[in-house]
């Protein structure tokens, strides 16, 4: 009997493993390194005192503790509730009625994708330039465009921005959100079948009545993912923030993803920044666990049910 | 009858929804005329016909004691932020999309759920992790180091899309590669990529997008003026002079998005069906 060969060693399974690994190898390690590694290293960092000496110092739960006493946290965290809140009720409610007004009430199918198009422009815009579009259209002097208006009315100009800041960051945010909401209504709507319109037409009921008896209860699962979605997604969110008012005037518009950011690169205290972090992406996945506890995660996740 | 009125409505609806977007088309406008105007009426109306805002193109900007370097070698450091994170998410995520839809090896669902699990840790949020992981490797302040982060932030939802480009594919194509004696490089590179291309294509344009629009991981990692990108350029630009020259920054930013305004004007259809398209199909 010679000795068996490696072929008959390996199960066929592994040898599958073996080819796929040109494949996957390079997946794996970029993945590990850049993201699944600071995942993990965020929590450990928020264990230390680390500063720009980028030296480990361990110091327990002191960051923690120091959250629960920081003065400006009360202040912080009303903004960031005011914030998602705001802004998620923009993205969700402006988004469907832009969708309505496309699809259901303009039935030309060119039209209404042309409207939708542009809206989609704040999304594809650079944030940078965005926010100079906002800088320019609040500008406190007389060449912004609001202080134009309110001059033709014969106000004098204002500093929008610093009067205003939460108006301002909600506002922007939610018109670069509104297009989701747009784009996930329309094909919900798109897929009711026409059948149900012209039953209900027949049976005498008007816009309003099809909208809330037929629209509103078919979009439900379309209105219950994007809702779980944008406010996943505003609570980290933090860069046109910190474009347009940078969390201010003083701490007027920080939210909490905004100061992990500025305890972090402005201060350089990268633990506490990294504890405040650590405080993001747990409330992230206590409103995942709620939401799906209550929704329950097949009929959330099951994409049919999207255009259901 | 009923015909009519349901046009008079409709019209009446383009008509709101004309009024509505307005607002977003306005902007615009303004960064056009005003980079081609020296002085504004009403912030809006140009008063006198210039190209002098365009001069950063050919030499370097001044204003006060302030002198920006010229843009092109920035322009230069944004293709290639832009090129490279386009290069390797298309060609890593087909890669790993390819073995997640063909290959059956060890670990394969627990790559899946892994996969979906790390999209609940947004980018932004694990910035300090970064700063310190580019720091260690060398690699901070380099465009290298931010393209890898960008690549890794991206890599599992285009892994996932281009996973399903593979799953629609029929197999019978593969088999006959087999038969003319391809391996699985072969077959998965001269066959199966070219009947993807359209997908493959759409990715791409995305992935430049985003990389060419990239402004919060290239302003945290990089410092040296350097190695900045068109974002911190403008970043810079604007927190400098945004109360003294609009014109210019005007100009400058309608030079940074004219990809952007391509991509839109190119693919507006497309744009609407594939976009969300992990959503909507």
């Amino acid at each position: 009997m010679g000795k068996p060969t490696n072929k008959t060693l390996m199960s066929p399974k592994l040898m599958q493993s073996l080819r796929s690994a040109p494949f996957i190898a390079p997946f794996i390690i970029l993945v590990f390194l850049f993201y699944l590694v600071p995942v993990l290293l965020t929590a450990v960092l928020s264990g230390t005192g680390m500063d720009f000496t980028m030296r480990f110092n361990f110091v327990g739960l002191k960051n923690f503790a120091r959250i629960l006493s920081d003065s400006v946290l009360p202040q912080i965290l009303h903004n960031t509730l005011v914030y998602v809140f705001f802004t998620c009720l923009l993205n969700v409610g402006f988004g469907f009625i832009l969708a309505l007004l496309t699809t259901y009430f303009i039935k030309n199918e060119n039209i209404g994708l042309f409207f939708r198009t542009l809206w989609l422009l704040p999304r594809m815009t650079p944030p940078v330039i965005y926010a100079l579009l906002w800088l320019w259209f609040l500008d406190p002097t007389e060449k912004g465009m609001l202080n134009v208006i309110v001059g033709a009315f014969g106000r004098p100009p204002q500093n929008w921005i610093l009067n205003n800041p939460m108006p301002t960051v909600i506002l922007a945010n939610g018109l670069i959100g509104v297009s989701l909401g747009m784009v996930i209504f329309s094909s919900a709507i798109k897929s009711i079948p026409d059948e149900l319109y012209k039953a209900a037409m027949i049976d005498g009921a008007g816009d309003f009545k099809i909208i809330r008896h037929i629209i509103l209860p078919l979009v439900k699962w379309p209105l219950m993912f994007l809702t779980v979605w944008q406010i996943l997604s505003l609570i980290t969110s933090y860069e046109y923030i910190m474009l347009i008012t940078d969390g201010g005037p003083l701490f007027n518009s920080e939210v909490l993803s905004l100061y992990s950011y500025h305890k972090a690169f402005s201060n350089l205290e990268f633990g506490y920044g990294a504890a405040l972090a650590v405080i993001l992406v747990l409330i992230g996945i206590l409103v995942t666990t709620f939401m799906l506890k209550v929704f329950g995660f097949d009929r959330m996740m099951d994409p049919s049910r999207l255009n259901a | 009858m009923k015909g009519k009125r349901s046009a008079v409505k409709e019209k009446l609806v383009v008509a709101i929804m004309t009024i509505i977007t307005l607002p977003i088309l306005l902007p615009y406008l303004w960064l056009l005329l005003n980079s081609l105007a020296k002085g504004v009426y009403w912030g809006l109306i140009p008063q006198r016909f210039t190209l002098e805002n365009w001069s950063f193109l050919w030499r370097k900007v001044k204003i006060g004691a302030n002198v920006f370097p010229s843009v092109w070698p920035i322009v230069g450091n944004t293709v290639l932020l832009a090129g490279g994170i386009t290069v390797l998410v298309v060609l890593i995520a087909s890669l790993t999309g390819y073995a997640l839809s063909r290959i059956n090896f060890t670990g394969k669902s627990f790559l899946l759920k892994s996969t979906i699990f790390l999209h609940a840790f947004p980018g932004v949020a694990l910035l300090i992790a970064m700063y310190f992981v580019l720091q260690k490797l060398g690699l901070i302040d380099t465009l290298l180091g931010v393209i890898l982060v960008k690549v890794a932030l991206e890599l599992p939802m285009a892994t996932w899309i281009i996973k399903g480009f593979f799953d629609n594919i029929p197999l019978d194509t593969e088999w006959a590669a087999y038969l003319d004696g391809c391996n699985r490089f072969q077959a998965w590179w001269k066959v199966i990529l070219p009947q993807m291309k359209t997908g493959l294509a759409a990715i791409a344009i995305f992935s430049f997008i985003s990389g060419w629009s990239e402004f919060i991981y290239v302003y945290t990692f990089i410092y040296s003026p350097a190695n900045y990108t068109l974002a911190v350029y403008l970043k810079n630009l604007i927190g400098d002079f945004r109360m003294l020259n609009y014109n210019l920054l005007c100009a400058t930013g309608l030079f940074y998005m004219i990809p952007v305004i391509l991509f839109f004007v190119f693919s507006q259809k497309t744009l609407m069906q594939i976009s969300f398209g992990g959503l909507k199909e």
